[in-house]
């Protein structure tokens, strides 16, 4: 099965999370979807890396065939065209390669070529298989990247699957859960942390995925977020504490599970709970 | 010659608006008949890419140059290509820029930013 590890925001816990949880279930999967700052791969520290690169099409102008029609600009929603002085400009960074200028052309004008925006590593530490996306500085979107990762792991779906989605509630985070069968939606304790799950768990909802939610950096006074989930009968798959010990383990990227029983114990009540919902 | 002013109201007492790219009007005002008119910024709600759009817009109404708060370097490379000079404002009216840059008091922009692209700048 496919699980999802999504939040509102950064540093609310979904790699400590999505890692801890690939890294109790043993024979499994973990992908890092988080393509602009991934960082899974630091806990994991995969061996035997393999890396491919992933490109997009661009637009090409052959400005001799170019009339100045401005059929392409009047449909890039993107702005990514331009025409001065008798001549067609293409800003390849704004481009989000739909190819929509390209078919749009009467004159021919525009061609495709090949432009490198990420890569995608695939490495394996004990037994899990640890896959990495890299999106490229300054590049539009990391959509194709992510899709690269997901279609690799479409056909594996025997093993426990974890997807660290990226932050918030933008289209990679859609396309991060596409295939998901359920998704774990991480909140903090605050009034802030609120606001963002409400981003997820909005979400989740409006593409009918199942969820449930894990409690992060838990202190003894009231947790608004647990108070949230309450009102809105939301799942609470289980609880993690606010704990010093726990915060140094993972701030020296080493995986809680893999060095304390204390810390396996709980990640395996937490797994369990997960695959109850599924 | 023409000249261009990205400006928050469309009236003469209008303020310069700290955007080039998503200002809601242009004020174009000709040096030699005097006259000014205002033109919408079809650009101003893009989803990206505004800048560019804005410049578009600038180069296709034939203007000789522009007088900005600040500029893009998408927006920048394109004006430049179209032979459009970019002055620096430095009065919050529009009027007053006006009057400055035909005394010859205006300088060309030189810093030109990397673009916010969604990102701050306000």
């Amino acid at each position: 099965m496919r699980i999802a590890v999504l939040s509102g925001k950064g540093g609310t816990g979904k790699t400590l999370v999505s890692v801890n949880l690939a890294a109790t279930a043993k024979m499994s999967i973990y992908i890092d979807c988080d393509v602009e700052e991934p960082n899974g791969y630091l806990f994991f520290k995969p061996e035997d890396v393999q890396e491919e690169a992933i490109s997009v099409k661009i637009p090409k102008v052959d400005n001799e065939l170019c009339n100045g029609c401005r059929k392409c600009i009047g449909f890039c929603k993107f702005n990514a065209l331009a025409y001065i002085k008798d001549k067609l400009i293409v800003f390849d960074e704004v481009c989000h390669s739909c190819s929509g200028c390209v078919m749009l052309c009467p004159e021919k004008a525009l061609s495709e070529k090949e432009k490198i925006i990420g890569r995608v590593q695939k490495g394996t530490s004990d037994q899990v298989a640890v896959y990495t996306g890299i999106l490229n500085v300054g590049e539009a979107s990391g959509i194709p990247v992510i899709k690269k990762l997901l279609v690799e792991n479409k056909l594996k779906a025997d093993k426990h699957t974890f997807i660290d989605c990226p932050p918030g509630s933008a289209c990679t985070v859609i396309e991060s859960i596409k295939d998901a069968d359920y998704c774990i939606l991480v909140a903090e304790p605050t009034l802030f942390g609120v606001h963002n799950l409400n981003m997820v768990y909005e979400l989740v909802r409006l593409f009918g995925k199942q969820y449930g939610v894990i409690l992060n950096k838990c202190l003894e006074e009231e947790n608004p977020a647990e108070k949230f989930c309450l009102e809105k009968n939301i799942k609470i798959l289980g609880r993690i504490p606010f704990d010093t010990e726990l915060g140094t383990l993972n701030s020296n990227a080493e995986i809680a599970v893999r060095k304390s029983e204390k810390y396996l114990d709980m990640f395996s009540l937490l797994l369990e709970a997960v695959t109850r919902e599924v | 010659m023409k000249i261009a002013i990205p400006v928050d109201e469309k009236d003469m007492g209008t303020k310069v608006c700290v955007s080039f790219g998503r200002t809601p009007y242009f004020l174009i005002y000709d040096t030699e008949t005097k006259k000014s008119t205002f033109l919408d910024n079809s650009a101003a709600a893009s989803a990206g890419g505004a800048g560019i759009k804005a410049a578009q817009t600038i180069a296709d109404n034939e203007i000789n140059a522009l007088l900005t708060p600040r500029c893009g370097e998408n927006a920048s490379g394109l004006l430049k290509d179209a032979g459009i000079r970019i002055f620096k404002t430095i009065n919050v009216q529009a009027q007053d820029n006006i009057d400055d840059f035909i005394a010859g008091k205006l300088s060309l922009l030189n810093e030109i930013h990397a673009g916010f692209h969604g990102h701050g700048g306000n």
